[in-house]
């Protein structure tokens, strides 16, 4: 009785309550934009005052590197806070189960695009790759489709798109953009080719569900909003420390490493260093806020950056922890299989890039 | 007294996901059962694609991310 007489009188309460609380959220949000852009505008000056207020001649080896950690580390966590804060609102469109819906017998070709266009907005976490890798494939999605969303989902992400528009320039994101979204499309296109179905692990093979039929849940503006401010807690809270990690890499590498090093081993003229690059991704796992900053740093020193690229995908785009987990979906063929794909496919943009780019 | 099934392999969010639900009923006095349904496969039968999910009465009302409290409360209420 009394939970009857609570909800009845809830539900219209929120509703007359939400037109006063939305222009709240909103006023905030755009408070929290002005602050932000007269943050933005300070790094200059605050990283001057830095360096100038340190003992150490800014022309030294030690002021170099000083003064780009001054002004990296608050610029990369100013740009990470906004471009996942807007990500956070975008993908409160999205779901899994919608694109699953989108997805599900569609032909390969198209399929392919879509799903890796998809892979981009969709909320989407490593610890859910299973169930939803299932869910795809039981669902009728094809399994070169489901590669193209698996492999573009962490590939091409705000994180990534939003610090090399920051730090390394717009033409560079916007590439990343095209080649990322060009791996996962072909990758999966060419697994979809191989017809590999029989190599997925027999339980998966044997699951027929039908999608869930879900209630319609009631998304408004502010949540919307919370779901942007939610996504900054959760994802800047989480690589913080890999992008100051990263920033103080990139700062030794900035203040030390000799750039007729660097030119000569990630140069152009040597070919091995992009399948070195791959190589070497593929064991270290980081993700985009740790690498950018030393990938910033490395492309200013003389290296080639198709090779720079080629090294960043391979980290965050083949990383043994995902491999891991998909274990339990995949047999070991499929997982080679997988590797071998899209690392040809990230060998080819490394030599593209390089070869374009002169 | 509802049956609720929490899917997920056990991350956070799916921890997260089963307090939610514990509070909410608790809150509003209806009597529920919390399972944790953490083996894929039996997560894969209900034909969701994203967990945390939750399946009240053998029905699934939510897949992906936490739950809303407003839409727990009506989810539990009806």
């Amino acid at each position: 009785m009394s939970v009857q007489t609570c909800c009845k009188s809830a539900a219209p309460a929120a509703t007359l309550a939400s037109n006063p609380a939305t222009g709240k959220w909103l006023a905030w949000t755009a408070a929290a934009l002005v602050l932000w852009i007269a943050a933005y505008s300070l790094l200059i000056p605050f990283s001057t005052w830095v360096t100038a207020s340190l003992p150490v001649a800014s022309d030294s080896h030690f002021g170099a590197a000083i003064s780009f950690f001054a002004y990296d580390t608050p610029k990369v966590l100013l740009l990470l806070t906004l471009v996942v804060f807007a990500m956070g609102v975008v993908r409160s469109f999205f779901s899994p189960e919608k694109t699953r819906a989108l997805l599900a017998g569609k032909r390969e070709s198209v399929g392919n695009v879509l799903a890796a266009g998809l892979g981009i907005f969709t909320p989407f976490c490593s610890c859910s790759a299973v169930p939803l890798f299932v869910g795809f494939v039981s669902a009728g999605v094809p399994l070169g489709v489901t590669f193209s969303f698996l492999i573009a989902a962490p590939m091409v992400n705000e994180v990534a798109l939003g610090l090399l528009f920051g730090l390394v320039g717009w033409q560079v994101a916007v590439t990343y953009l095209a080649f990322g979204l060009g791996v996962a499309i072909v990758s999966g296109w060419v697994i979809g080719r191989l017809h590999l179905e029989s190599w997925l692990e027999e339980w998966v093979r044997n699951i027929r569900a039908t999608a869930a039929e879900l209630p319609a849940e009631t998304v408004t503006i502010v949540d919307r909003i919370k779901a942007g401010v939610g996504a900054v807690r959760e994802i800047v809270g989480q690589v913080w420390l890999w992008v100051i990690a990263g920033i103080a890499v990139g700062a030794f590498i900035h203040g030390y490493v000799p750039a007729s090093l660097l030119a000569e081993i990630m140069g152009r003229d040597a070919w091995w260093s992009v399948p070195a690059a791959v190589l070497l991704g593929i064991p270290m796992y980081s993700n985009a806020a740790g690498i950018i900053p030393v990938v910033e740093a490395l492309v200013t020193k003389g290296a080639a950056l198709g090779t720079v690229l080629a090294f960043m995908m391979s980290v965050i785009a083949l990383s043994l922890p995902e491999m891991i987990i998909l274990r339990k979906v995949l047999t070991i063929r499929l997982i080679a299989v997988f590797i071998g794909v899209v690392g040809s496919g990230i060998l080819a943009v490394g030599f593209l890039f390089n070869a374009l780019f002169q | 007294m509802k049956d609720i099934k929490v899917l997920g392999p056990g991350c956070k969010r799916c921890v997260e996901t089963a307090a939610m639900v514990q509070s909410e009923a608790d809150k509003l006095g209806v009597p529920v059962t919390i399972e944790k349904v953490t083996d894929y496969v039996a997560i894969a039968g209900y034909g969701v694609a994203a967990t945390p999910g939750i399946v009240i009465d053998g029905k699934v009302v939510h897949a992906g991310g936490l739950p809303k409290m407003d839409d727990l409360a009506r989810w539990l209420a009806t």
